[in-house]
């Protein structure tokens, strides 16, 4: 088990900062997800670590030694690539045993990782197929049963379920932690999506533009989201982000967002606002209701949208077109410096 | 229903005709290969049978009166040394350009491609030059050295589609399961494109093989001359042609070619197309 460490690292690419002076440490055996819309410097860090590319400045450890002078084939480091990039000109068995043939493992020793690896993942009866015969998931575990064979110190991964079908999706997530709680290899796996990191990750890097936002388990991310870029990035549908003043901005998720009616802590609201339901979406599990603030909220040019999220149990006691009151409780509402971003600890101005 | 039975019988008619364009004046070789000449040379007959019975003269004559051997052995001896050549320098050049993308790698590609197109009807005095300088002229090595220029920019190019067919994350694969760079090209890049190299092999061969103004400009003794160059010097005397030993010698050569390029017929159009497709950036 081992521990990544990135000091202040960064990747110019010219003029653009691909990654710009990231801190991240992980924990040992943790699985640390790098999670960031496309172009925002995620594989730019995970190619790093791999040694494929040379950073610009910036250091990166394993276990608080210096990997930067060690080329990747010397790391230890094993990926799995989103294409999977099997061999195909080799059979799953000569893929899997690559690693091993590549740094001359002596060959008794082959056959017992090969053994071990292969019935871990279940695929001792792909072992004399060629990969482009197999089925994306099959594709997948073979990936994982090469960069596995070695024992490597650090996994990583490279959005590795973004090519799977998503009827297998979640499935392959499930088998995904299930390999990592039993072999307690550090992981570091990067994605654009937020729901594989949310359901995967032991804690989460937000990283956008290059830049490191917050560092989290997946309820700090969602509860206490650091800035706004985090605020509006995690969560489906994303927090109601409303502008109270000049200075302040309100973060509510759309769950939070209730009924006055319906709502525990009667008067005391820190939002407490009127709106049209322009829109009802019913989706099995919840209800999607979209509207627009009436009042509630210091007068701006633009009518602020809002989301709003309610169980399915019961019908909304509200039809598109109706003005409702809605609410949000002081502990729920999470405030925002309007100008840097930042989390404010509470809200200043009143609300109305 | 009659309508696509119709439409059937046009297709293969059409099919038929267009093979039977294509092969006859190979099967007009062949007859005359075989046929006595006084056959050959008589009026009136059916042209396309054999009107006295088929004769191997011509053939022993070629192989036992004629230099065609030392024809033969030479044009192998170039082919084979121009093969060589030509894989041992445009595979590297091939696998460098794919994977130089963006800028100069691209640029590269084309500029040896456009050296490609310069004839040798332009090059061969200069080339003539540099040949009698090293000391080779009226030697079979004098096209050994030259030829490659010809074969290099067209099999680089070839190659070029071959290595960018395979993507980039399997060196990095490569690379990551423990293979130095060079170990990532043999064991994980070169295999794949080995359909590709014989695509060369074969195309590099034919062209050394048909080349006509280097054999014939380059080397006047007949000891030293290729099947291009001596067959028709040596078998065209005067204003005497001896038909049959020319088409014999012709399909000698060809034949063989000709399966060569029907195995590779595949690789060869998909290289073509994958590298104009790299570098136009379709």
């Amino acid at each position: 088990m081992s521990v990544l460490t990135l000091r202040a690292l960064s990747k110019r690419y010219g003029r653009i900062h691909a990654v710009d002076g990231v801190n991240l440490t992980s924990g040992e055996g943790e699985l640390l997800a790098i999670l960031g819309p496309s172009g925002s410097g995620k594989s730019t860090i995970m190619r790093l670590v791999a040694g494929l590319e040379m950073p610009t400045s910036g250091d990166i450890l394993i276990d608080g030694k210096s990997v930067l002078g060690i080329p990747p084939k010397d790391r230890n480091v094993a990926m799995v690539f989103q294409s999977f990039a099997l061999y195909p000109h080799m059979s799953v068995r000569d893929n899997i045993l690559f690693p091993l043939v590549a740094r001359k493992v002596p060959k008794p020793l082959r056959q017992p990782k090969l053994d071990q690896v292969s019935r871990m993942l279940g695929i001792e009866d792909l072992l004399d197929r060629r990969p482009t015969r197999l089925s994306g998931g099959q594709q997948q575990k073979v990936a994982l049963a090469r960069a596995l064979v070695r024992d490597p110190e650090l996994f990583v991964f490279d959005e590795p379920l973004s090519s799977l079908d998503a009827k297998i999706r979640s499935q392959a997530r499930a088998e995904l932690r299930e390999l990592h709680d039993r072999t307690g290899i550090t992981m570091l796996y990067v994605t654009h999506d937020q729901i594989e990191a949310l359901g995967l990750a032991d804690r989460i890097a937000v990283i956008n533009q290059g830049r490191l936002h917050q560092v989290g388990t997946p309820r700090e991310l969602y509860m206490d989201p650091a800035d706004l870029f985090v605020a509006g990035f995690v969560g489906t549908p994303p927090m109601n982000l409303l502008p109270i003043d000049d200075d302040t901005i309100a973060g509510l998720r759309p769950e939070h967002l209730r009924l006055a009616s319906t709502a525990s802590a009667a008067g005391d609201y820190a939002l407490d606002l009127e709106v049209t339901v322009n829109q009802l979406e019913y989706l099995g599990s919840e209800w999607l209701a979209y509207g627009t603030v009436h009042s509630g909220l210091p007068e701006q040019g633009e009518p602020q949208q809002v989301i709003a999220r309610l169980p399915a149990g019961t019908e909304p006691p509200f039809s598109t077109g109706d003005r409702c009151r809605f609410v949000g409780t002081h502990q729920d509402v999470r405030w925002f410096d309007r100008n840097t971003g930042k989390r404010k600890p509470a809200a200043v101005g009143a609300v109305a | 229903m009659s309508g696509r039975i119709l439409r059937r019988v046009g297709f293969f008619l059409g099919i038929g005709l267009l093979g039977l364009f294509a092969i006859i004046p190979v099967l007009w070789a062949l007859i005359t290969v075989f046929k006595a000449s006084t056959d050959l040379y008589v009026f009136g007959p059916n042209p396309f049978l054999f009107n006295d019975p088929p004769t191997l003269d011509h053939l022993v004559i070629l192989f036992k009166n004629t230099n065609f051997p030392v024809f033969l052995k030479n044009s192998a001896i170039v082919g084979v040394c121009v093969v060589a050549i030509t894989v041992l320098l445009s595979v590297p050049a091939a696998y460098a350009l794919a994977r130089l993308t963006g800028g100069w790698g691209e640029r590269s590609g084309m500029a040896i491609f456009l050296v490609y197109l310069i004839p040798p009807s332009l090059l061969f005095i200069p080339m003539y030059r540099i040949v009698v300088w090293l000391g080779l002229a009226n030697t079979i090595w004098s096209l050994v050295v030259v030829l490659p220029t010809i074969t290099i920019p067209f099999c680089t190019w070839l190659l070029l589609g071959f290595f960018r067919a395979i993507p980039r994350v399997q060196d990095e694969a490569a690379l990551l399961d423990g293979c130095g760079y060079f170990g990532a090209f043999r064991k994980v890049v070169l295999p794949q494109v080995w359909p590709g190299i014989g695509a060369c092999m074969v195309f590099a061969f034919s062209l050394s093989l048909g080349n006509y103004i280097y054999a014939a400009t380059f080397i006047t003794a007949s000891s030293q001359r290729t099947v291009t160059a001596g067959v028709p010097t040596e078998l065209i005397r005067g204003d005497v042609f001896y038909w049959s030993e020319l088409m014999a010698a012709t399909l000698v050569v060809a034949i063989p070619l000709a399966i060569a390029y029907g195995l590779f017929f595949n690789y060869l159009v998909g290289g073509f197309r994958s590298a104009e497709e790299a570098l136009t950036g379709r």
